[in-house]
């Protein structure tokens, strides 16, 4: 497997497309960081862009590569390698790639700034390990959608349908439901719809370094909980890393029954 | 010490102008007189009474004569948890260097370390309270002052535990420098006028870090509170000013850093609000002047519920709240006007340092979390920005006229 | 060799192999010849373990297939498609390939025989269909495995390539290994091939030698035997 993961490191790293993403996210640490002064805002920023464009990213990415990848797939096939290695290799040199892009090109600038004498840092390193698991869960969640479409438009049109849910559609719809059943004690419904949807649990986990002064003001004892102890955190990482490890059972699953 | 020394010989030169005859009366357990309560009883008026060092077994002392009480190396005056412990009942009483512990608790008399009655020109100072149920109780009393004191209680329940200081109609009295920890209320007021209340730390306390009731012209300058229950709550006064306060970390339901309850005609200004619930929770309050204050990571810097008339907000900093301004209303009668917001996008073009576009502090979201508080855990989502940024276009649920027109670039200073 | 027994496969609907038995024997070139749709590289695909049959088990040398994957050691293959990772160079995929199997090979006799060195710089989207076939074939006889399976090696292959393809099949033969190709070009299949497996509607139709098959169907050449085969209704 690592042999998998090397050569696909190894071929994404030279592709333009890491290149693109590592400097966009190098001038967006520049940008806002010695354009406004102001890690505060900076990181609000950076929050906003992670858990919008992380996602995104990582699902087209993530899309492109296994299709494009199909010849060197099936080329992997014939040899005397598992089937597993080889998709978990693919998959861990995309991620891992994307990952190691936005660490960097988010981390320099900061560091250059002067992150390390910050207040900043924790809320820093907390952004970029959610940024990371996003990557992780969303390239993941388009390897799968492209293992079971072998249609490329087709794959790729659910792989944006499903960012745009997880992004969008799933908050407005959770709302409504807010609304809808305010009647009733809802902060337990809540928090647990929260669970189910990566872009909020990271989210959360932001809120809870952020917001919690707001968080605080409501009266649900589950809320309270959650988001008065450490019990939030511990949560949510463990839910990410459920959002993480599921979807790679799964692609591990499928790929060993499908045809090439 | 080197304090007490000096303040020592004042004193003595003192009594040695006005009562040349007068020697200072000493208390200690090895001494002819080995109770404060019989030292007082020996003592004629203007007498200084000399406490050493060591631990006197006693309750309600009465204070009843014009004497000045100095404790040495803080001799303690052990309660027993029997009742009150002092009670002063003269003019001119000052209470200086004493470390009072073990207060009784009781729920139908207040019993307090130190109450003063009806008494004028008194000085309470560098005494130390542990153990209490009320502290420092002043009841009717004037023209007094409570300098450098430190109150640490350990309340637990609301009903069976006392504020750290507590003023009930007494006027022209000044409270500085003080530390309240752990009390009720760390201080608190009822028909009180001006007082002026400065320096002061008031932490952790159970309920209000300073409570005001039916106060009017009261002054309070550069005090801390952080961590109490529900912050600071002024109500039905008028005439107050609050200068230069901190107000921290007051977190929790209904928690804020100081609730505005039926107040009017106040100015609050360069006050510090970081990291409260509620900045700033405004009730029925008109004509108050905010300015240069820091609203600095709260969760909501300010909330305004129900009418609030002529209100002005100029020269603040909303730094990365989570909602600057929250109404329940669409209706706004209130003057925001050159404020700096670390939410405003907008541009400067002519680099007047004012933006160019005027900024609107009320978010749809704020409203949304009135009325369904769970909506809470959308904060921050791509959904929100989304449904705040139809609302800026054109609002609908929030009040119209409410923006700043001048919204600054950079920090006021 | 390997011993295939009702082997089973269905995409969706359509049956691609029903209850295929076959065996086929060590040392020899196996010629797997069929109208398209037949199966061919569906049969292909499941001895190499890339297409999970429904039902129905196959061995090679002795071993099971099924969730092993050690056993693809001994086999080279030459896919049909000659897709490569457009962005890796000659050179690179076959050190890759090297590195994935760390088995002895000896790529360079093949290199300098196609005559390839002017291209191992290059990428592998850049070139053209013959010489991604040439590319192919080196990559499946650079190793010494006793198991060859070719997908339509022929395609795009120049006459001196085509020569030398033959020369390398005939010396996988002599080597007592196992070859087994499909192809439409039926002279290169006569002039090659021991055994002659006849695939239809996803069973085994024929299987025997040139010999036997000219002999049954009453053909003088093989083209048209095969021609005979698909048409004539006679069973074997």
């Amino acid at each position: 497997m690592l042999k998998i993961l090397k050569y696909s490191f190894y071929d994404l790293i030279r592709s333009r497309w890491s290149y693109v993403y590592f400097l966009f996210y190098l001038l967006l640490g520049f940008v806002l960081l010695f354009l406004n002064n102001d890690v505060s805002k900076a990181i609000i920023t950076l929050m906003n862009v992670i858990i919008i464009l992380v996602p995104l990213i990582s699902t087209i990415f993530g899309i492109m590569y296994f299709y494009n990848s199909k010849e060197f797939t099936e080329l992997l096939l014939a040899q005397p390698i598992k089937r597993s290695s080889i998709f978990l290799g693919q998959y861990l040199g995309v991620a891992g790639s994307l990952t190691l892009s936005l660490v960097l090109g988010l981390g320099i600038p900061f560091v250059l700034y002067g992150l390390f004498k910050s207040d900043a840092i924790f809320d820093f390193s907390l952004l970029l390990v959610t940024g990371a698991f996003l990557t992780l869960i969303f390239t993941v969640l388009a390897f799968n959608i492209a293992l079971s479409n072998e249609n490329k438009i087709k794959g790729f049109g659910y792989a944006v349908l499903l960012w745009l849910f997880m992004a969008v559609i799933y908050d407005g719809l959770f709302l409504m439901s807010l609304i809808i059943f305010k009647e009733y004690p809802l902060d337990a419904f809540s928090l647990s719809a929260t669970m189910f949807n990566p872009i909020d649990l990271s989210r959360t986990l932001i809120l809870l370094k952020l917001d919690i002064s707001a968080l605080l003001g409501y009266t649900g004892a589950v809320f309270k909980k959650f988001f008065g102890t450490d019990q939030g955190l511990f949560v949510s990482m463990l839910m990410l890393i459920l959002w993480t490890v599921l979807p790679i059972w799964r692609l591990v699953y499928v790929s060993k029954k499908k045809d090439f | 010490m080197m304090r007490y020394q000096s303040l020592l010989n004042f004193t003595f030169l003192l009594f040695v102008t006005a009562h040349l005859w007068a020697k200072p009366i000493v208390i200690c357990e090895s001494c002819e007189i080995k109770s404060i309560s019989e030292g007082i009883d020996r003592a004629i008026d203007f007498d200084t009474l000399i406490v050493k060092k060591g631990t006197y077994k006693e309750f309600n002392i009465l204070v009843d004569k014009p004497l000045t009480l100095i404790g040495e190396g803080y001799p303690i005056i052990d309660g027993e948890k029997k009742g009150e412990i002092m009670r002063i009942v003269s003019d001119g009483v000052t209470i200086d260097g004493f470390f009072i512990i073990n207060v009784g608790t009781s729920y139908t008399t207040d019993y307090a370390a130190i109450r003063v009655v009806k008494s004028e020109n008194f000085l309470i100072q560098n005494v130390v309270l542990e153990k209490l149920f009320f502290g420092i109780y002043l009841e009717k009393s004037n023209y007094g002052k409570v300098y450098h004191n430190k109150i640490i209680g350990d309340a637990k329940d609301e009903y069976n535990s006392g504020n750290g200081i507590q003023l009930w109609y007494s006027h022209h009295v000044e409270v500085s420098n003080n530390i309240v920890q752990g009390a009720r209320d760390g201080i608190y007021l009822e028909f009180s006028d001006n007082i002026t209340i400065d320096n002061n730390k008031s932490t952790n306390n159970l309920r209000y870090g300073l409570h005001f009731m039916f106060s009017d012209d009261d002054v309070y300058t550069n005090n801390l509170f952080e961590n109490n229950g529900a912050g600071v709550a002024v109500m039905f006064s008028k005439g107050i000013i609050m200068k230069g306060n901190t107000f921290r970390k007051n977190w929790g339901t209904a928690s804020f850093g100081v609730l505005l309850k039926e107040i009017n005609d106040a100015e609050i200004s360069n006050n510090t609000f970081e990291e409260n619930t509620i900045g700033i929770n405004i009730e029925g309050s008109n004509r108050i002047n905010y300015k240069g204050n820091n609203f600095i990571n709260n969760g909501w810097g300010i909330k305004v519920l129900g009418a609030c008339y002529a209100n002005a907000f100029t020269g603040n900093n909303f730094l990365y709240n989570s909602f600057d301004i929250s109404y329940d209303s669409k209706l706004n009668d209130n003057v925001f006007d050159g404020n700096y917001w670390s939410g405003y996008t907008g541009y400067d073009l002519d680099k007047n340092g004012i933006g160019d576009v005027p900024y609107r502090p009320v978010k749809l979201f704020s409203y949304i979390v009135n009325k369904t508080p769970e909506a809470i855990v959308l904060l921050r989502s791509l959904f929100m920005d989304i449904i705040d940024f139809s609302e800026k276009v054109s609002p609908v649920f929030t009040p119209d006229n409410l923006l700043d027109i001048n919204p600054l670039m950079t920090k006021v200073q | 060799m390997i011993q295939i027994e009702g082997l089973q496969k269905k995409f969706g609907k359509n049956e691609v192999l029903s209850g295929l038995n076959l065996t086929i024997e060590k040392g020899g070139v196996f010629a797997i010849l069929g109208p398209n749709g037949s199966g061919k590289t569906t049969l292909i695909k499941s001895i190499l373990g890339m297409v999970v049959p429904d039902k129905g088990s196959i061995s090679v040398m002795g071993e099971p297939i099924k969730k092993n994957w050690k056993y693809r050691k001994e086999i080279d293959y030459l896919p049909q498609i000659a897709n490569f990772p457009g962005n890796l160079k000659v050179y690179e995929l076959i050190r890759m390939i090297k590195d994935l199997r760390q088995s002895p090979s000896d790529e360079e006799r093949l290199i300098e025989l196609f005559k390839l060195e002017p291209f191992l710089d290059k990428k592998l989207s850049t070139l053209s269909g013959g010489t991604k076939q040439k590319v192919n074939i080196v990559l499946a006889f650079m190793f010494d495995s006793p198991l060859l399976i070719l997908d339509e090696p022929t395609t795009g292959l120049d006459p001196a390539s085509l020569i030398h393809l033959k020369n390398l099949i005939r010396e996988q033969r002599d080597l007592k290994k196992t070859v087994l190709i499909t192809s439409h070009i039926m002279q290169f299949v006569a002039e090659i091939s021991d055994v002659i497996v006849y695939l239809l509607e996803g069973n085994i139709y024929f299987k025997g030698s040139i010999g036997e098959l000219k002999t049954k169907t009453g053909q003088t050449d093989l083209e048209h035997a095969i021609a005979a085969i698909a048409t004539a209704p006679t069973h074997a």
